[in-house]
């Protein structure tokens, strides 16, 4: 068998991912046919620095949704005969197949981790900005809006976060060590949990979207009991499933669950971006409430939290949702720096950050250990800011 | 202004008490108490022979007690020994009789402690280190800041135009490459078989004794690149916004050219709000030259950190950690007060 040469390898790598060309120009497609009544998601099509921005997010949302489709291989697979083989390496006892861009360090295939990788990043890095956005959107608007010490003393406690280096936070809450230490509860039915530093923190952060939601449709549907019950019993209900599966790791039906090393990140990653959005969200709160909207409503005889919640914060819109799609990227970096010093997920984990790092140390010698998953990196960031660009040009033509 | 400095030092004195207070509680938790032991002792101790040092040692009083010994704002503990009545204490290690130390020997008094990694005393380590990164930091800066004004203030110049669409995407290419991509990338095509360009050297250790172009060039364009995008947006956005004012106009139709009215009547102004960015980049770095440093193993601060880290040396981990705390709040107290004196604007009351 031979080794293939560049132009087989890039076909066959643009073969593998057809179900995501399909889904793009189905999408693509659509969105341009319906454009004119798809908002600021349609205007984007008119800015070439948006579109560009808005396939290449599209194209790794599909990898991560097709990754079983488009991988040749499994991302943990160990093929004999295959350790650091170069691109297009013909797999030992295999007829006709290919480690398309080589072999790593132990001999599994680079092409597939890389595709997997996506799946790492893009399922944690836009929940994280989520669950972000809920924390800094609830904090942030009291905060502009009341003022005064409720606005001191959150923006101390803001400003304490920012000014921790981010790399030493994450030295420091990222560690084996940490998830073990602290006083063990035995919950019901057997299940144990420390209150260690991680647990606690995503004791008090998950609660923020509860909080969130609950006082949304409170503020809102007060005057309608019923519908106000109906909403407040999904929210809870919801909520406290998600809740203890997630914090406690109690779901009575194991669907919500989160390895303790994945909470770990994942809260830390909510805890470091928080205070930049509640920043934003202040900012904008503190100069939207002199708009007249805001006065009329309050003459009306509104209460506060409906002012904020539904008339100060969907006019917050605009820089928000761009500072959500920056902010997935600056996360995505994040999330890779974390690979990079061997605190990510799990040891075999096929995430880009980590995958960079164990490539790094052969770099000089097999350079496409690390390349492909360090592209791939840097094409998602690349793709959330342009698209974080062309919404921020639309936005502002209004 | 005089009030104004003393609330925001006020203010930056209090955060400094609080972080270094939360980066001592971190990492003195029971897991890394019990692993310093074990290091100092040795590896098969029991969990009562653990306790027994950690008494013996000073580490099971009140966290807030040894914060403050720590700090040197409390008398640092001493102990005598019910079977030998031999003394010892926080102050008397390294030998020094009872009689003649004194009580307090914190950070404040220039006690930093001893390092487990480097077997030596934590300040004149902290002192090299940085001397190595400042070295990192300079070149950077000087590598990054024009090349991010000049990118900044030329897109600027001329909203829309087809250089200003090109310099914009360029910058948000450079701040969507993170240090340890860009690094790796530049590595490839400069320092590698693959790229078969072999200009630059893909490790930087040599640069630790005498910085060339050949070993310090590609550690300092990977981390100029990352922070140059951003501060070339914000140059572009200022300046955007300052060549729209009245006085531009006026200036144009007083008949002034394009290069004149740019240079001495834009540039001026347009150049006050990224001053502020490049203070606040300067912490913001700091990520990127653990990253950068560990990737071209250039053994400075970062480094250190990554090494205090890796093997749990206490001290020298909060060492490092009260450093970078204080250069985040002294650079954000200098761009605070820079923007203050840059402009005229804003009045301080």
């Amino acid at each position: 068998m031979e080794r293939l040469g560049g132009f087989e390898i890039f076909s066959q790598v643009m073969w593998n991912f057809a179900p995501v060309w399909i889904g793009l120009i189905i999408i693509l497609g659509l969105s341009v046919h319906y454009r004119n009544r798809l908002g600021l998601y349609g205007k984007l099509f008119d800015s070439p620095i948006g579109m560009a921005g808005l396939v290449l997010v599209l194209f790794w949302v599909l990898t991560a949704i097709f990754a079983d489709q488009i991988a040749t291989f499994d991302a943990l697979d160990q093929l004999s005969g295959m350790k650091n083989k170069k691109p297009g390496w013909p797999v030992t006892d295999q007829e006709g197949r290919h480690y398309l861009l080589g072999g790593d360090n132990l001999a599994r295939d680079v092409f597939s981790r890389m595709v997997y990788g996506s799946r790492e990043v893009l399922i944690i890095a836009p929940a994280a900005t989520l669950f972000a956005f809920m924390v800094g959107i609830t904090l942030g608007l009291p905060a502009g809006f009341y003022g005064g010490r409720t606005d001191t003393i959150l923006s101390f406690v803001a400003n304490l976060v920012l000014a921790f280096p981010v790399i030493l936070l994450f030295f420091l809450l990222v560690t084996p060590e940490i998830r073990a230490d602290g006083p063990e509860f035995v919950l019901w039915g057997g299940n144990k949990w420390i209150a260690s530093v991680p647990n606690l923190m995503a004791l008090c952060l998950f609660l923020f979207p509860i909080i969130f939601f609950v006082v949304l449709w409170v503020s809102r549907y007060s005057t309608q009991p019923q519908k106000l019950a109906i909403y407040l019993a999904v929210t809870l209900v919801l909520g406290a499933w998600a809740y203890l599966g997630l914090v406690f790791n109690a779901d009575p039906f194991g669907i919500f669950y989160m390895d303790p090393n994945l909470l770990n990140i994942f809260v830390s990653v909510v805890f470091v971006n928080s205070p930049t959005v509640y920043r934003i969200v202040r900012g904008v709160t503190i100069d939207i409430k002199t708009r007249d909207y805001v006065a009329a409503a309050q003459t009306r005889g509104e209460r506060p939290w409906y002012i904020m919640l539904w008339e100060v914060l969907p006019n917050a819109r605009g820089p928000l949702i761009v500072d959500f799609c920056l902010r997935i990227g600056y996360t995505t970096i994040l999330l890779g720096t974390l690979g990079f010093f061997g605190l990510g997920v799990s040891p075999e984990s096929p995430n880009w950050g980590q995958t960079i790092n164990e490539g790094r140390k052969l770099l000089s010698l097999y350079p496409h250990l690390a390349l492909p998953p360090a592209l791939a990196l840097m094409s998602l960031v690349l793709g959330l800011n342009l698209l974080a660009d062309g919404l921020r040009e639309e936005s502002l033509k209004d | 202004m005089g009030s104004f400095l003393l609330k925001r030092s006020g203010v930056m004195f209090l955060t400094a008490l609080c972080l270094t207070f939360i980066v001592f509680f971190l990492t003195n938790l029971d897991p890394n108490l019990e692993k310093l032991t074990k290091s100092e002792g040795n590896q098969r101790m029991t969990d009562q022979q653990v306790e027994d040092w950690l008494v013996k040692n000073g580490y099971r009083q009140n966290l807030f007690k040894r914060y403050g010994e720590w700090l040197g704002v409390a008398p640092g503990w001493t102990r005598t020994d019910a079977d030998t009545g031999k003394v010892t204490g926080r102050c008397l290690k390294g030998g020094i009789a009872p009689e003649e130390a004194s009580s307090f020997c914190g950070l404040l008094q220039g006690n930093w402690g001893h390092s487990l990694v480097f077997k030596e005393p934590i300040g004149g380590i902290i002192i090299k280190k940085l001397g190595l990164t400042g070295w990192l930091m300079f070149w950077v800066m000087v590598a990054m800041v024009p090349m991010a004004l000049l990118i900044g203030v030329v897109a600027g110049m001329r909203e829309g135009s087809k250089t200003d669409r090109t310099l914009s995407t360029f910058s948000i290419i450079t701040t969507s490459t993170p240090e340890y991509v860009s690094g790796v990338i530049l590595i490839v095509i400069f320092a590698s078989r693959l790229g078969g360009l072999r200009w630059f050297k893909g490790t930087s250790a040599s640069a630790m004794d005498s910085i060339t172009f050949e070993n310090f060039f590609l550690p300092v364009i990977a981390l100029a690149l990352y922070g140059m995008g951003y501060i070339a947006r914000m140059t572009r956005a200022s300046m955007a916004e300052v060549m729209t004012e009245q006085y531009i106009r006026t200036a144009r139709l007083k008949g002034l050219s394009f290069g004149a009215v740019v240079l001495k009547h834009a540039l001026r102004n347009a150049l006050i709000a990224p001053f502020t960015v490049i203070m606040l980049q300067i912490p913001w770095l700091l990520t990127g030259v653990v990253i950068i440093e560990t990737l071209f193993n250039y053994k400075g601060f970062g480094w250190t950190l990554v090494a205090a880290v890796g093997n749990n040396d206490i001290e020298l981990m909060m060492a490092a950690s009260v450093v970078a705390v204080l250069v985040v709040l002294i650079t954000q107290l200098i761009s605070d007060i820079g923007y203050v004196f840059l402009n005229p604007r804003i009045r301080v009351s």
